[in-house]
């Protein structure tokens, strides 16, 4: 079973029809949600799913807005805000809580498979102890669920501890594991293992902020970790605390981030908020079918990004790529709080 | 020792709970020693006492005591009556 399975025009049918219903869900069960409906005069019907009304993902930041009474709350996600801003706060039930790990474990499937893989942790052990679980340690947390043995690449003070990962690669070295790591962090410290990661799939995900300080893009990425550790099966992916579970997959050929079939993106022109057309970059709105205990379905995020193509790579739907963050937006993101703050 | 007390020993050790804690009744995350990373542990403690191997499904959907005994039954791992 896939989740990429959704050409673009079967995708927009389900999911107008789904984000409709979840439109009118949290409007019935969220007040401050209902407020602002309200208020932008937003009404059904939606033709299109780039017809229904988006939230700013801020709004996570300074409003409360969950469907479900704070008796039903399960767990409260936080981003990681950094300093003097306010995090996001997510509010998950049980069934959401649960869905979401589901769903991100189907979205991976399609690049590692039915099994939990034997997982090597670009980071620290100490990142997933903290109670006060940071958004990094959240992060490895949700990951950690799709593997197994799971061994760190950092020891608890944040050296390299090639020790342990000539045990992991002693172990499982010969045949597939899962590597997980944020950007910057694989950048900084797979390169230098020395080791065959050949049989690996990484995953990794955070932004790409730090490295494009070193003038190192997606391309330079791969193409230093293929020559320097065998690494050939490599995917990013974006995603936020506010969507918890959706995330967009690069493809195999790293030619773009795949919507999963319960997801999609729209990239709006930020002058008129138009959907602008493939090729021209906007803001990027993420839609989402997950978010059933809190008004998360529809997402104005502060990232540029731009469609690459539509039904023409190697799973269908768009496929797009994230150009960095909006010039005047805050800066946020997992990957950028690593030794910062 | 019955299946059934094996995996009650499993979930005080990998939990962390006292020797005669009483386990047949707990439900994932309902008690602070039962987050999310001790349910990787758990998980790991019973593949390793039971020799079975626990797909991503199956970890998530193990939110209880009981729904673990169900899914060593699937894994043909003792008798029917728990």
């Amino acid at each position: 079973m896939t989740v990429f399975g959704l050409k673009a025009a079967e995708r927009e049918a389900v999911l107008v029809e789904r984000l409709a219903e979840l439109t009118e869900h949290h409007r019935a069960a969220c007040p401050p949600y209902r407020g602002i409906l309200d208020a932008i005069g937003a009404a059904p019907p939606y033709e299109h799913v780039a017809d229904l009304p988006w939230l700013p993902v801020r709004l996570f930041k300074t409003h409360e807005l969950r469907s479900v009474p704070a008796e039903r709350v399960f767990r409260v996600l936080t981003s990681s805000g950094t300093t003097g801003q306010r995090p996001s706060r997510v509010h998950l039930d049980r069934e959401a809580a649960a869905a979401q790990t589901r769903m991100l474990a189907a979205t991976l499937r399609v690049v590692l498979g039915e099994r939990r893989l034997p997982m090597l942790v670009v980071d620290s052990r100490s990142v997933v102890r903290d109670p006060a679980l940071s958004a990094r340690g959240a992060g490895v947390l949700g990951m950690m669920n799709l593997g197994r043995d799971h061994t760190f690449v950092l020891d608890e003070q944040g050296r390299v501890d090639a020790e342990a990962v000539k045990c992991f690669l002693a172990r499982h070295g010969s045949e597939r594991f899962l590597i997980f790591g944020f950007t910057f962090m694989v950048w900084l410290y797979l390169r230098d293992l020395g080791a065959d990661l050949a049989h690996g799939v990484l995953i990794h995900s955070g932004g790409w902020k730090r490295l494009a300080e070193q003038a190192v893009d997606n391309a330079e990425f791969r193409r230093r970790l293929a020559a320097e550790c065998g690494l050939s099966r490599v995917h990013n992916f974006y995603g936020m605390v506010e969507q918890i579970g959706t995330i967009f997959l690069e493809g195999p050929g790293g030619d773009g981030l795949y919507c999963p079939d319960f997801a999609d993106v729209v990239i709006r022109d930020p002058e008129t908020w138009a959907e602008a057309p493939p090729g021209e970059p906007g803001l990027i709105e993420v839609v989402s079918t997950l978010p059933t205990s809190y008004p998360g379905h529809v997402l104005l995020t502060e990232d540029l990004g731009v469609v690459r193509g539509v039904d023409d790579g190697c799973w269908p739907g768009k496929r797009f790529e994230v150009l960095g963050r909006l010039p005047r937006a805050e800066a946020r993101g997992c990957g950028d709080t690593f030794g910062r703050g | 020792m019955s299946h059934l007390d094996r995996l009650r020993a499993v979930f005080r050790m990998a939990l962390n709970l006292p020797a005669d804690a009483g386990v047949d009744g707990l439900e994932y995350r309902a008690i602070p020693q039962w987050d999310s990373l001790a349910h990787m542990a758990l998980i790991a403690a019973m593949e390793d006492e039971f020799s079975v191997l626990i797909d991503t499904d199956e970890m998530i959907d193990m939110s209880s005591f009981a729904k673990a005994a169900g899914l060593l039954e699937k894994h043909g791992i003792g008798a029917a009556a728990v």
